[in-house]
């Protein structure tokens, strides 16, 4: 080995200027998600506008400006917003039963051990089916009305609610769940103050299922059965304008309900998101 | 102060589906003094960390008894706090500043001012300061370790269970935690039981030192921290 020297130096301060350098304006609005998606929307729809137009049979495929046309015209009659604000207050009715119901099971479940095996028994017995399938005993029980499709509703709701709000107070870490016994919290301080929280993905995972099933099968409900109580739903008007071949009106229609999936999506879950679980660092 | 006379622990582990009963401690007993920094040292599996578990109130045990100031332990409670070696110990959904408050709040029952009040004076005392608004996952891991001592400091129990909180940490970083909890003991005196598997740590911290054996932990010695070192500690562990 040859005799080697120490080397001992005195750290100088850099003389670079730039250590992180911002990204330059091209990449900086790439990087918005909206504007990716945004871009991603006016690609489809002109390949939309273009298959139709190349199809020319406004009876099969209207075209992407004749569907616009028709949404406004039926906005600015009234015709479009009667139907989705009937369609949304029904929607909304459903959806928080079943999460009450969803509430009351999980609560059951992680206190006893009974309750537990009711709620895994069953959620395999009624989450693979598909809750449409209940509506023509839901007809016979509630009749022709808001209740049938409220009850459909449920069913669409509560299993996959109650099953992810289970299987994620399960996940907790054993050492949370210790932390908080260890501050000596009464049951019911322990489950709203740790479980709930500390399970908040699954919690919003499945109450994002729940919502796109009940969507689903609401749409679906109302197409099957529309006029209950004199006015219709959205499921109702698009039903009904097939009927008078009004085909970009049917478009339209379909364009609502999916209008309205993407703003609940965008604007009240991404928004829940933000708040809880990405600022917790619980989801990158 | 705190009593542990002749406690057995035992729990249930699934093993290849089969139901196993281990005896993590047999016939352990010691007794922590006022402002004592008591160390359990054994080698892994000891059931050190059980021990702990008991005097937390988190298991009872099948044999014996642990006493807290004249009274039988039975459950959780916040005149026991514990750290624990997981980064994961503080709630990921408060602030550190919350999660002292919260525990003062739901544990010590302190009124939400007052709460506020201590916890600014602990997070200051733990130089802490720049990070009273962080959320926990923004933290390094010295740094979680450090705030889940402040708000175990911060109920001010009548002891403190620490199980190997700085297992996770890098060596520099351990050896500056000690220093710091060795600083924090001489400031506030309050008591510590701390269960460890390094030596070097339990000479460092350790003012009593329990040594156990493994499998099921039993009592090997029982000494002063000021007259032990690593080759004494290492004898009486290693040799039978």
């Amino acid at each position: 080995m040859p005799d080697r020297p120490e080397i001992i130096k005195p750290i100088v301060p850099t003389d670079f200027d730039v250590v992180e350098k911002p990204l330059g304006a091209w990449h900086r609005i790439w990087n918005i998600g909206a504007v990716r998606k945004t871009a991603l929307l006016i690609a489809l729809a002109l390949l939309w506008e273009a298959y139709a137009r190349w199809l020319n049979n406004p009876l099969l495929f209207p075209t992407f400006v004749d569907t616009v046309k028709a949404f406004f015209a039926d906005i600015a009659s009234g015709e479009l917003p009667k139907a989705a604000s009937y369609t949304i207050q029904l929607l909304i009715k459903g959806y928080l039963a079943g999460l009450l119901i969803a509430a009351l099971l999980t609560a059951f479940a992680s206190v006893t051990r009974i309750g537990a095996d009711l709620l895994e028994t069953l959620t395999s017995m009624f989450n693979p089916l598909p809750s449409i399938a209940l509506l023509p005993l839901a007809l016979i029980w509630f009749g022709l009305g808001d209740g049938s499709i409220i009850f459909v509703l449920i069913q669409a709701v509560v299993w996959t609610v109650a099953l992810n709000t289970y299987s994620g107070f399960r996940a907790v870490s054993p050492t949370l769940r210790m932390v908080g016994q260890n501050y000596g919290l009464s049951k019911v301080g322990y489950i709203t103050r740790i479980l709930i929280p500390g399970a908040f993905p699954s919690i919003l995972t499945g109450l994002k299922i729940g919502w796109a099933f009940a969507w689903r099968t609401l749409i679906a409900a109302e197409l099957v059965f529309g006029v209950s109580s004199g006015s219709g739903g959205l499921g109702w008007y698009i039903f009904e304008q097939k009927n008078q071949l009004l085909i970009p009106n049917v478009f339209a229609g379909l364009l609502t309900v999916i209008l309205f999936g993407l703003a609940v999506e965008t604007f009240i879950f991404r928004t829940i998101e933000n708040h809880t679980i990405r600022r917790w660092g619980m989801q990158s | 102060m705190l009593a542990v006379r002749g406690v057995t622990l035992q729990y249930r582990t699934r093993q290849s589906n089969q139901d196993h009963l281990v005896t993590a401690t047999y016939r352990v007993s010691f007794n922590v003094l006022e402002s004592d920094r008591f160390v359990v040292l054994g080698p892994s599996g000891c059931g050190k960390s059980t021990l702990l578990k008991a005097v937390g109130g988190y298991i009872s045990p099948v044999e014996g008894d642990i006493i807290l100031d004249g009274s039988n332990v039975k459950s959780p409670g916040p005149d026991r706090v514990f750290v624990f070696q997981e980064f994961d110990q503080l709630l990921p959904w408060k602030t550190v500043k919350e999660n002292i408050v919260f525990a003062l709040t739901a544990g010590r029952k302190l009124p939400r001012r007052q709460a506020e009040e201590r916890a600014m004076l602990n997070i200051e005392k733990d130089k802490l300061s720049e990070f009273a608004n962080s959320y926990p996952h923004t933290l390094s891991g010295g740094m979680k370790q450090r705030a889940a001592i402040a708000r175990a400091l911060a109920m001010e129990p009548r002891i403190l269970l620490m199980d190997e909180p700085f297992a996770s940490l890098d060596a520099l970083t351990r050896a500056q935690m000690q220093e710091e909890l060795l600083q924090l003991c001489q400031d506030t005196n309050f008591t510590v039981l701390f269960v460890t598997h390094s030596i070097s740590e339990a000479i460092r911290i350790g003012s009593r030192i329990l040594l156990l054996s493994a499998h099921p932990g039993q009592v090997k010695a029982e000494l002063n921290g000021s007259e032990s070192d690593e080759a004494r500690l290492r004898g009486l562990l290693f040799d039978a």
